[in-house]
């Protein structure tokens, strides 16, 4: 067994097997735990396949940015998720249904989706196939490709990515951003423009007779 | 093409973006004091970026980007309308805005970039340029409808509108994921070369039905309409009567040309949904709008209906059926923003109203604007000689050429329906006791506008069909 077969077998095994805890784990901050292990061994078998920009962007997304907000809000909403559950057993049936007609469907879908057989793999696609994204060093990396081609064929999405980020961002302030009235706020122009004269008074104090 | 041609080609789209942004610096430089002075600027921006489409129009088909997006015939003619109908919306909302201690400098703002996500939305001609300009153009709207925050309702409907159109937009990327994933390409036309090979393939067509589905969504095409009473009843009536406008025109512009340009081998496969949605449509538009009470209500259901007219022209897919398209949705914005204008000019002492029964003996309290407001519903229920009319006869003529005689007789019996709603109004305010009279407002901009688009609909576009349906033809042609 190569070291990479192996690898692949640790992440897929620990992916899946997190997975399950996520849905299976009473306690909701466990859940959450298992859920940014499943991210990290989703990360490594990208890293594995040789993507290594999209396993960056898993851990940097999904565990620092996504994973965190779910921590956020499980310990800090107090949401009860007994009573979450109770309707489960209820809903199974329907859930199961539903399921079960999207696997139908998903199966008619891409039952005519001819897999390419190894050959014409290999031929399509040469440095994919030596098993090892270290065959493909000649070729640009992820990162290197990506930043090849995003400012150019497609800086049009880059762009207008950009605007969309830029109206989220007016929709949060407008909806959230609340001036108050009556806060006390520093003023660091006005602390520095005080005078010593303004606010400290000298007062001659006759001896031995206090104030 | 070097970047320069590039960039000159998308100059308006260049002077949205640059101008949101320097207003948006400018807006939070001066504080709300300045929305009225913003609002201002957006309307002069708005209208000559109009010009300058105006000025690049005529000229020889464009694909920019490596073919993300194209600039023809067909989105100039969408272009100018969304820019029109974005600034006759600022130019609305000014007064009730600030009755409502709504005035934020934001508000322009937010319809100038959702006006800049409707062009890119027209003359994408790529997958991903299409999901991009989608989403543009809707989490504007989507903010605007929850503008007013201090609202329930209108936190509702903006809550609703997300959750809805984030499953549409679900349902579209699924769509367009199958596309790419039977054709190979996300560009349009690379996809139709695919497309015609492939032409039986369940995989493709499963990826189009999920398009489809997704893009009724945005046209609020019956059965993907329940999102469309709520927010137009909740959302502040000026956003309302932009919603009802603009989007509707560039969601349907995008739905012709997403359907035309990669699918024009099966038109066999669309053409039966595009039929259904249609006739879903119109039911319900002229059924349920019949129990409402709500004016708003009652023009979000006229609105489903009228998509469900214009979807007539798209379901038969030649060239003339999408410039029956055009024409039809020229005609429905400007009998829109005229009917939105009377209802903004509801308002009593105290605050706007919106049941219908208000509207009752109009005619002798405010004689001017139930002439107008009677010139619009006859227009809206397809009365000859009203432009609404013609719209409807330019539609079902397209179906008709394209043997499609059931779907255009169904559209005749529902237009039918449709307009007993309409005549009730009309009823109410001609022949019943008075309400209490609303406030005069003499001169103003929403009297103006109602005005206005009352004369376009009797008698000015009378005369004018003619070239009004030459020009959508010349455009519609563009596309295939």
């Amino acid at each position: 067994m190569t070291l990479v077969a192996f690898a692949f077998w640790v992440f897929a095994l620990s992916a899946v097997a997190s997975g399950l805890m996520v849905i299976a784990s009473r306690n909701p901050v466990h859940s959450v735990l298992f859920l940014i292990l499943a991210f990290i061994s989703a990360a490594g078998l990208f890293v594995l396949m040789g993507a290594e920009y999209l396993a960056m962007l898993l851990v940097v997304v999904y565990v620092g940015a996504v994973a965190v907000l779910f921590l956020f809000v499980v310990m800090m909403l107090d949401v009860d998720f007994v009573e979450m559950k109770q309707g489960f057993l209820q809903y199974l049936p329907i859930g199961v249904a539903i399921a079960g007609l999207i696997v139908v469907e998903l199966i008619l879908a891409f039952a005519t989706w001819s897999m390419p057989s190894d050959e014409e793999f290999a031929a399509a696609n040469p440095a994919a196939t030596q098993g090892s994204p270290l065959a493909a060093s000649d070729a640009p990396t992820n990162i290197e490709g990506l930043g090849l081609i995003l400012y150019t064929d497609y800086v049009h999405y880059f762009q207008i990515a950009g605007i969309i980020l830029l109206v989220a961002m007016i929709g949060a302030i407008v909806l959230t951003f609340r001036t108050r009235e009556g806060v006390r706020k520093q003023d660091p122009a006005a602390q520095v423009a005080r005078k010593r004269e303004a606010s400290v008074e000298l007062k001659k104090v006759p001896t031995g007779q206090g104030i | 093409m070097t970047l320069a041609d590039t960039l000159f080609w998308i100059v308006p789209e260049l002077m949205l973006a640059g101008g949101a942004m320097a207003l948006l610096i400018l807006g939070v430089y001066l504080g709300d004091a300045s929305s009225r002075l913003i609002s201002t600027i957006s309307i002069a921006l708005l209208i000559a970026a109009l010009l300058v489409v105006v000025a690049l129009n005529g000229g020889p088909t464009q694909e920019l980007f490596g073919g993300a997006l194209r600039v023809d015939a067909f989105s100039s003619f969408a272009k100018m309308l969304i820019l029109a109908a974005a600034a006759i919306a600022i130019l609305m909302s000014d007064k009730y805005l600030a009755g409502e201690q709504l005035g934020r400098f934001e508000y322009p703002v937010l319809i100038v970039l959702a006006a800049l996500g409707m062009m890119l939305m027209v003359s994408a001609n790529d997958l991903i340029a299409l999901y991009m300009g989608v989403e543009t153009q809707s989490l504007a709207l989507y903010i605007l409808a929850a503008f007013n925050r201090d609202s329930r309702r209108s936190t509702e409907a903006g809550l609703k509108y997300f959750v809805l159109g984030a499953l549409s937009s679900c349902m579209l990327l699924y769509g367009a994921s199958l596309i790419y994933g039977f054709t190979g390409s996300t560009n349009f036309s690379a996809i139709a070369q695919s497309a015609a090979v492939a032409r039986e393939n369940v995989g493709l067509v499963v990826g189009l039905v999920f398009l489809i589905a997704g893009l009724a969504f945005k046209v609020s095409a019956a059965p993907f309409h329940m999102w469309t009473p709520d927010v137009y009843e909740g959302a502040p009536t000026p956003v309302t009567a932009f919603f009802a406008a603009a989007p509707k025109l560039a969601a349907m512009a995008l739905f012709a040309r997403a359907l035309v340009t990669p699918f024009p081998d099966i038109v066999d496969q669309w053409r039966p949904i595009i039929a259904i949605l249609a006739v879903a449509s119109m039911t319900v538009g002229a059924f349920s709008a019949i129990v409402q009470s709500n004016i708003k209500r009652l023009m979000a259901y006229s609105s489903i209906g009228h998509m469900g007219f214009a979807l007539i022209g798209l379901a038969a897919g030649t060239a003339n059926g999408i410039g029956s398209v055009l024409v039809y949705m020229a005609i429905y914005i400007v009998m829109t923003v005229g009917a939105f204008a009377c209802i903004l000019l509801m308002r009593r002492r105290g605050g706007m109203t919106e049941s219908i029964d208000d509207l009752s003996g109009l005619t002798r309290t405010n004689p001017g604007l139930a002439l107008a407001l009677t010139i619009l519903l006859f227009s809206l229920a397809g009365v000859p000689p009203m432009a609404g009319f013609f719209g409807k006869l330019v539609v079902f003529q397209a179906a008709v050429e394209a043997d499609l005689v059931w779907l255009a007789i169904i559209g005749a019996v529902m237009s039918v329906i449709s307009a007993y709603y309409y005549l009730r109004i009309i009823w109410l305010m001609w022949f019943n006791e008075p309400a209490p009279a609303f406030e005069r407002e003499v001169g103003s901009r929403l009297g103006m506008t109602a005005f206005g688009s009352a004369a376009l609909m009797f008698p000015i576009l009378i005369v004018f069909i003619g070239p009004l349906v030459a020009f959508a033809r010349n455009a519609a042609a563009a596309l295939f």
